[in-house]
């Protein structure tokens, strides 16, 4: 098929993986699964339920362990054994359940495990000032409006918990972010605010990883779609040369352009 | 929303509405009324007799066991978690701590001992802890019943270890100061007591260890991927809680001159209810030292109450059984209500 993405990028992708396995019993989910991004853009992640997208993101965001295969950043193999790993190579993740303290306030739950202390550090007395003021910082930054960062998470619409998280991970990713399903639980309005985010994130440099079910969203907000069908990847595709009929077709297995025999 | 109420105040002064809304809808405030109503009806049934200096210092004393135990308390239970040991832990240390004394002088032991004899009363309630702690993080036993087995446990020992009948070889010293002495006035128990709660309030208020109690109570998976180590925290907590009955029961050792084996079976019930009225949800994630310190007074106070206005006090245990209820009833109104919003 001449929609196979080669892209005009970079030869070595910012993050790559090869060949991943992954079985849960006799559950295969991740079948010599491949993926790859590249510097600066904003790559979707496509594939049936059950294709292994939440294996592949939670292997490549630190979560867990692949059986076998490699990963790559910058072209350097690296063993990513926790998501703090996964962090110091620069790497965020957005959950889909986004992963928010409800009890905590917003700059808490920004500042969650990289809380910043004053006085004698080793004493580990929170600075709540700073971290209140680099959450509205954050928060500005993103083009997000809170009413209060003091107030705690429960008592935020949708939107604004996702754009919690969202400002969460775009503070700390050097490099890449994952989003798993941003959009599934938001409303029209907001999801428009999410994928605006996405493009904001990428225009600073950040290379986002899309995770999504939504077919025309993934061609309005994403570079380059990569799909997976069965725990291996069947496709990729240039957004702007592509349908969404040729995205369900890879998705399905009517149109299969590579890796067939992996 | 109680938890933010030590940041308040300066704020606060700037924007008076928000000092109402947010004192309205702190757990301290309402419990604070709930305690002074309850004074002015004891007040009212026994003029004269309740609101004494002299009573009110007998209850801070009767309470200050309790105290020590709800501070730990307080953090387990922010964890979503419960420790129905307490009582017996205290026990437990008391008794290490007893047999320690009887065997190194007894009444007559050197203030060196008696410290090393407190000490091993606390290591015994944190180690004790700890156990529970493993228990619940790395065992994944669930709280109520990881306690629960502590709390056999605990109690078998104490009696194993005694034999079945108190230790009353407690040392003077240790009566006469830390049991029955003053400092500038005011009983040592109750300094005791305080300082604790005021330590353990700041450090649950101000550090990254209370910020992580409340961040696990909240959501431990988020915690968790955070990076916060989940596991080791409960341990340090359930730890903590296991500490602070050793505290209390040293105290308790000190107050009363003897090891009290069977005099707590109740206490988990009245300091589980000190807390929970004190606005911490047994859900987790919510709740304050403060509303525990006002919490702990209100079963205390109704215990000293209706001694003084001549009911029998073992009502007092069936009226806290049944605030313990109410409390837990309206803590699930208001977070149905709160994830409706």
């Amino acid at each position: 098929m001449g929609e196979v993405a080669e892209p005009e990028r970079p030869a070595v992708p910012l993050l790559e993986a090869r060949g991943l396995e992954k079985h849960y019993g006799s559950v295969q989910a991740l079948d010599g699964a491949s993926f790859s991004a590249y510097p600066g853009e904003v790559v979707a992640l496509i594939g049936d339920n059950g294709a292994g997208k939440s294996t592949l993101v939670k292997t490549l965001s630190g979560v867990i362990r692949p059986d076998r295969g490699q990963i790559l950043i910058s072209g350097n193999p690296v063993s990513l054994s926790s998501p703090l790993d996964a962090r110091a190579h620069g790497i965020e993740t957005v959950y889909q359940d986004l992963a928010l303290a409800p009890d905590l306030d917003a700059a808490a739950n920004l500042h969650l495990g990289r809380e910043i202390y004053r006085w004698w550090p080793p004493l580990h007395v929170l600075n709540k000032p700073e971290m209140r003021r680099r959450a509205v910082a954050a928060f500005a930054d993103l083009g997000v409006e809170l009413p209060d960062v003091t107030a705690p998470v429960a008592t935020l619409s949708g939107g604004q918990r996702q754009s919690v998280a969202v400002a969460r991970a775009v503070s700390y990713a050097s490099r890449i972010i994952f989003m798993d399903e941003p959009t599934a639980a938001l409303g029209v309005v907001q999801r428009e605010r999410v994928l605006d985010n996405i493009r904001r994130v990428r225009d600073r440099g950040i290379t986002v990883v899309l995770i999504s079910h939504n077919m025309p969203e993934v061609l309005a907000v994403a570079d380059r779609v990569e799909v997976l069908r069965m725990g291996r990847r069947v496709a990729r595709f240039i957004a702007a040369e592509t349908t969404i009929e040729q995205l369900v077709g890879a998705m399905t297995g009517a149109l299969t352009t590579e890796e067939e025999s992996a | 929303m109680t938890r933010l109420a030590p940041d308040v105040p300066a704020r606060a002064m700037a924007r008076s509405p928000l000092v109402v809304r947010r004192a309205l809808s702190a757990g301290e405030t309402w419990v604070f009324a709930a305690l002074i109503i309850l004074m002015a009806i004891f007040t009212g049934l026994a003029p004269g007799k309740f609101l004494t200096l002299n009573n009110l210092s007998l209850n801070a004393q009767t309470a200050a066991p309790f105290l020590l135990m709800a501070v730990g308390e307080t953090f387990v239970i922010l964890t979503a978690g419960i420790d129905l040991s307490v009582g017996f832990v205290l026990v437990l240390c008391g008794v290490v701590a007893g047999e320690f004394y009887l065997s190194n002088g007894g009444p007559d032991a050197s203030v060196g001992t008696i410290w090393v004899g407190a000490i091993l009363g606390l290591l015994t309630g944190a180690a004790f802890g700890a156990l529970q702690g493993f228990a619940v993080a790395k065992l994944k036993i669930p709280p109520l019943i990881a306690t629960l087995m502590g709390l056999g446990v605990a109690e078998g020992l104490s009696y194993l270890i005694t034999g079945g009948s108190d230790v009353r070889a407690v040392p003077n010293t240790l009566v006469s100061s830390i049991g029955t002495g003053y400092f500038a006035g005011v009983q040592w128990v109750i300094i005791i007591s305080f300082l604790v709660t005021l330590v353990f309030g700041l450090i649950l208020a101000y550090t990254r260890f209370g910020r992580y109690t409340y961040a696990i109570g909240s959501n431990p998976e988020a915690a968790r991927r955070a990076g916060v180590n989940v596991d080791w925290h409960l341990i340090k907590v359930y730890s903590l809680s296991g500490l602070m009955a050793g505290i209390a029961g040293i105290v308790n050792l000190a107050y009363f001159g003897t090891t009290t084996i069977s005099a707590h079976p109740l206490d988990n019930l009245t300091v589980i209810t000190a807390v929970v009225i004190g606005g911490a949800s047994l859900f987790g994630g919510r709740g304050s030292m403060l509303g525990t310190f006002i919490g702990v007074f209100i079963p205390v106070l109704l215990l000293s109450g209706l001694n003084i206005v001549g009911v029998n006090q073992y009502w007092q245990y069936i009226l806290t059984g049944l605030v313990l209820g109410a409390a837990v009833y309206l803590d699930q109104i208001r977070r149905r209500l709160r994830e409706r919003a």
